[in-house]
């Protein structure tokens, strides 16, 4: 009998890089220029690997006159987002902007908001502290993703509350806005040019509903959308992307304190993740995923049952304005994926 | 009301969004059934803060107290009993201390 357990390694996720990109742009090709019927694409940069590597992507299907880049900074974004995604632009020699979201958010009373809703948990938070949320360690035991805040004030003292769910909410939806500014920005230039909007994001990310709906989950089409964390890399590196990009741990950039991914949404270490997601769409056991990923086999068993939890709880992000009947007459073949929403 | 169907009323009002609550009993495990996420569990920790005055440790957030209607009123039951007996140890030790 064949020795299944031997099989299963990190190896499974190995693209032929070469061959991928080459499918990749012929799809999109196929999809900004016939689907869409759009003349090329517009892409929000944030000089992290899967804005980039999907910007390499369209500049290999559509040629870099025909691509866009839009950089997108406020009051909490990193100076390397734009240095990085400017480094990119340059690599790429395509067309870019930069639009200031920061005034926009202040005039929609975003970090007001974010702030009030913040002083529930933590009274004394205001001018010149900073903030993130952050989840609890899943392979040290938790069980439920409860998001704690964790706060530091301007003398560098860091405070951690469990938030409420009105305080959670409230900081979510406010925090919201940065996507969805950004995103009607990426719209108006798509508009301007007769472009279409191209969505990065990779499959951890749309499979676990790590998005804004009709913010950044919001896009015309989403080339990396079926690719896990590993491969966009393994693409990145292909491309002959800034190696800087590369090297640089992800980041949701949305926080004004340092703040991983990992913490933010997906609290383990995102090729882990990859792996794990990889063995439970394949139907891979637990054992043969703990060995090759170098966990227990408690630890894979929680995680898949996480993955599971996600995917129930953010069937919501995914859903397409729903309707009372079918509108026969409007016909738009929904080739992947869904209509509306996202 | 008993605690737990105190509880019970709270996750049919909450969760159960008005359908017939019949679906589930209260020892049904609310993560087999779908029933409630992570954001259900942080609003079911608020409402026994409310309720009940209880606050509860990060280490207490597993699925051992929190699963079911049953787990919860178990959970809540043992928290206002550890609550008394520590009230009563404190007077005990500090039997001069008035209330202002």
């Amino acid at each position: 009998m064949m020795n299944i357990a031997t099989e299963f390694s990190r190896d499974v996720l190995l693209l032929d890089a070469a061959a991928a990109v080459r499918e990749l742009a012929h799809s999109i090709r196929q999809t900004v220029l016939q689907n869409l019927r759009r003349r090329g694409a517009v892409v929000g940069l944030s000089g992290g690997v899967d804005s980039s590597v999907t910007a390499a992507l369209c500049v290999q299907a559509l040629g870099k006159e025909r691509v866009f880049g839009v950089f997108m900074p406020e009051k909490d974004s990193s100076d390397d987002s734009l240095t990085l995604g400017r480094l990119l632009a340059e690599r790429l020699g395509i067309p870019t902007v930069v639009e200031d979201i920061a005034p926009a958010l202040s005039a929609l009373g975003c970090y007001r908001r974010r702030d009030a809703s913040i002083r529930k948990v933590i009274p004394e938070y205001g001018p010149g502290w900073k903030s993130k949320i952050v989840l609890p360690d899943l392979l040290a035991g938790s069980y439920y993703s409860i998001y704690s805040i964790v706060a530091q004030s301007p003398a560098g003292e860091v405070h951690k509350k469990r938030l409420t769910p009105e305080a959670y909410l409230g900081v979510v939806a406010a925090t919201n806005f940065k996507q969805r500014t950004r995103k009607m920005l990426e719209y108006y230039h798509a508009d301007r040019l007769w472009y279409a909007v191209a969505g990065t994001p990779n499959r951890l990310e749309y499979a676990q509903g790590f998005f804004v709906k009709n913010g950044d989950g919001s896009a015309d089409f989403k080339p990396i959308a079926h690719l896990y964390k590993t491969q966009v890399y393994q693409l990145g590196w292909h491309l002959g992307l800034p190696e800087e990009i590369l090297r640089r741990p992800p980041t949701t950039d949305t926080y004004s304190m340092e703040q991983s991914q990992e913490e933010f949404f997906f609290s383990i270490r995102l090729e882990t993740l990859d792996l794990c997601l990889y063995g439970k769409n394949h139907g891979v056991n637990a054992a043969e995923v703990a060995a090759a990923a170098g966990l227990t086999v408690d630890q894979v068993r929680r995680i898949y049952s996480n993955i599971e939890a996600k995917l129930a709880s953010t069937r919501y992000q995914h859903m397409p304005p729903q309707l009372v009947e079918p509108v026969e007459e409007v016909s738009i073949q929904e080739s992947h994926g869904n209509a509306g929403g996202h | 009301m008993t605690i737990e169907k105190e509880v019970r009323s709270f996750v049919v009002d909450n969760f159960v969004f008005g359908q017939a609550d019949e679906t589930f009993s209260n020892t049904d495990s609310f993560l087999e059934k779908g029933l409630i996420d992570s954001m259900g569990i942080l609003t079911l920790v608020e409402f026994v803060r409310e309720k009940y005055s209880l606050l509860v440790e990060d280490e207490e957030l597993v699925p051992e107290n929190w699963d079911s209607v049953q787990r919860i009123a178990d959970f809540v039951e043992r928290k206002l009993g550890e609550d008394m007996v520590t009230s009563t140890v404190a007077s005990a030790i500090e039997p001069e201390k008035q209330p202002a």
